[in-house]
């Protein structure tokens, strides 16, 4: 509940409930909570098999999670074996995200500094938190997305009809799956289902290890270094012209947006913010270390250091620019000023008898969330359990009632319930 | 609504405390960006002023529907030359603060320039007194 950047978790009836407007799909919950209470949604995997032509779109944080022994020829047959036709990887297309970035540099009224559309969490928590900052995000399309338009159309020209390919794409990121099921910046999602990495690698491995794994060859694209480094930290900000800073961390890119804002004029061109810890190599949907993925990677793109593109990067300008982002503020307590104003003094009357401790035993992250709860009518101040031992003893609420209150918010299956009465 | 905070000076890691709890005021009552960003930068700048100049300093802030008005009085050496200081680009800052990055001498014409009205009085070897009022209708 405490590891959410927006204060989204409130827990009711022994349950982790999220506020819906407030989320940014950054999965800091799943990989924090102690339960495993937070659930991924994601697509049922025999989806594939209603198509005829079935394209894995592959990010390179997956080969990267595999040991170095195993080969990409065998990453690859292991997901023909599972029923793939098709393999795509996506990061052969990041020339092609650059040359979009390219486009908008120069253009004299786009305000500085500029700040990628590469993470769907960080697009989110700019719309909900920053949304002053909502006209600096970079409207270029991400690779994922650029990787499932330029391969659909080269498979339609190869005389395959559109409506017998599906294009699912292979994730280790929460948000992207939030983001193909509620898109921001495109009207519909151009792939036609996510797959949670996290449940797909434990087969794969195990094809691989049985030696199951199909022969044929498959992958298509054309990766250079620039593309397996692309979705790792730095791994768009050193291709930048002009300061370029990369931050990874929702907690990091939080405090240093919050500066960002105030600050009349930062000199600095271009902002890599990742949400997670080591960017996608930390995604909540990898089972490996990050670390290792990170440097197996680095490994990869070493080998292949010198390669160059055959084909020229071609930026379809009809199809690869995103729509313009809405802010989504979620800070605002009511949309009448006046009304705003009551409110928040009376959260400030509140957090003068909160003890300030912020334990969350409510079921509010921190007493000032709890305040705001009660003054949005959502919990009442005998939810702390400081106030509510107080009231217990001048008699302002009686047992049964506390009672009902705390089971209303951890559920009514506690043990310690039982033992204690 | 009515707010207060205290800084010390040379307490450069706590300048910036009052402007970052206004401005998550601000943001719940549904106040525009631009109006928010230059409340904060004019806030923040007074405080850093009091934590590189002064010795001791304490902030009121009001605010109603309609306006925000901003008080900031320190006990320090005072400003001889007012006229002098309000120039860009004029600065007494010591060594040791520019090389935190601070004393660029925009401090007070960015005040002036991000508040609706904007007075200062200061006696020299007691102290100083900014007042910066802003608008919050859009
Ligand atoms: N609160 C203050 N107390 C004493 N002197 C001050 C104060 N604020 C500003 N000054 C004087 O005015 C000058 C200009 O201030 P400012 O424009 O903020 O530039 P800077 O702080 O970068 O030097 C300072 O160098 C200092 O001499
Ligand atoms: S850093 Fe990568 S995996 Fe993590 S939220 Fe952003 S895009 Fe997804
Ligand atoms: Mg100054």
């Amino acid at each position: 509940m405490k590891a959410c950047p927006t204060e989204a978790i409130r827990v009711r009836n022994g349950l982790a409930e999220i506020m819906e407007e407030r989320c940014v799909d950054c999965g800091e919950c799943y990989k924090s909570c102690p339960v495993s209470a937070i659930i991924v949604e994601q697509d049922d995997f025999n989806e594939i098999f209603n198509f005829k032509v079935r394209v894995a779109l592959v990010p390179s944080v997956l080969i990267g999670q595999f040991p170095s022994r195993i080969t990409t020829e065998q990453i690859f047959g292991s997901l023909i074996t599972l029923g793939f036709t098709h393999i795509f990887e996506i990061d052969s297309v990041v020339d092609i995200v650059q040359e979009g970035y390219n486009k908008m540099t120069g253009q004299k009224d786009e305000p500085t500094p500029r700040i990628s559309s590469f993470c769907p969490a960080i697009l989110r928590l700019i719309q909900v938190r920053f949304p002053s900052l909502v006209e600096n995000l970079i409207r270029v399309k991400p690779p994922s997305d650029i990787a499932a338009l330029s391969y659909k159309s080269a498979l339609i020209d190869k005389g395959l009809s559109e409506d017998e390919i599906g294009l699912f794409y292979i994730t280790p990121c929460a948000a992207k799956i939030a983001s193909v099921k509620s898109p921001v910046g495109e009207k519909t999602s151009t792939v036609h289902g996510v797959i949670n990495m996290e449940y797909l690698y434990n087969k794969m491995l195990h094809i691989i290890l049985n030696g199951e794994a199909s022969e044929e060859q498959h992958a298509a694209g054309d990766l250079t270094s620039m593309g397996i480094l692309w979705s790792l930290t730095r791994g768009e900000s050193r291709h930048q012209a002009g300061r370029s800073l990369a931050i990874d961390g929702i907690s990091n890119v939080t405090h240093f947006l919050e500066n960002l804002e105030d600050t009349e004029n930062s000199q600095i061109d271009f902002l890599e913010l990742r949400a997670c810890d080591e960017s996608c190599a930390g995604g909540a949907l990898i089972s490996g270390n990050r670390f290792l993925t990170v440097e197996r990677l680095n490994g990869r793109a070493r080998i292949i250091q010198n390669k160059k593109r055959q084909d020229k990067a071609v930026f379809q300008d009809k199809e690869y620019w995103l729509d313009p982002i809405p802010p989504r503020p979620m800070m605002v307590l009511d949309n009448d000023r006046e009304e705003a104003l009551r409110k928040l003094n009376k959260i400030e009357d509140l957090l003068k008898i909160l003890p300030g401790i912020d334990c969350a035993a409510c079921g509010s992250p921190t007493c000032r969330a709890l305040a705001g709860d009660i003054v949005r009518g959502d919990a009442g101040p005998e939810w702390c359990v400081f106030l509510q031992e107080l009231y217990l003893r001048n008699g302002k609420i009686s047992l049964d009632e506390a009672d009902r209150i705390n089971s209303g918010i951890w559920g009514s299956e506690r043990e310690y319930r039982s033992q204690i009465k | 609504m009515e707010l207060s905070y205290d800084i010390g000076g040379g307490d450069f890691v706590n300048a910036g405390r009052a402007s970052s709890a206004v401005k998550g005021i601000l943001k719940q009552l549904n106040i525009s960006a631009v109006l928010i960003k230059r409340v904060v930068i004019a806030l923040y700048e007074a405080e850093v002023n009091v934590a590189a100049h002064a010795s001791a300093g304490k902030i009121s802030v009001s605010i109603t529907k309609d306006v925000i008005r901003i008080n900031i009085r320190d006990k320090g050496p005072g400003i001889a030359d007012i006229e002098l200081a309000m120039q860009e680009g004029y600065s007494t800052a010591s060594k040791e603060v520019r090389e935190m990055g601070f004393g660029a001498g925009m401090g007070l014409p960015n005040i002036r320039k991000n508040s609706d009205t904007f007075n200062i009085s200061s006696t020299p070897g007691e102290g100083t007194e900014l007042e910066i009022i802003n608008r919050l209708s859009n």
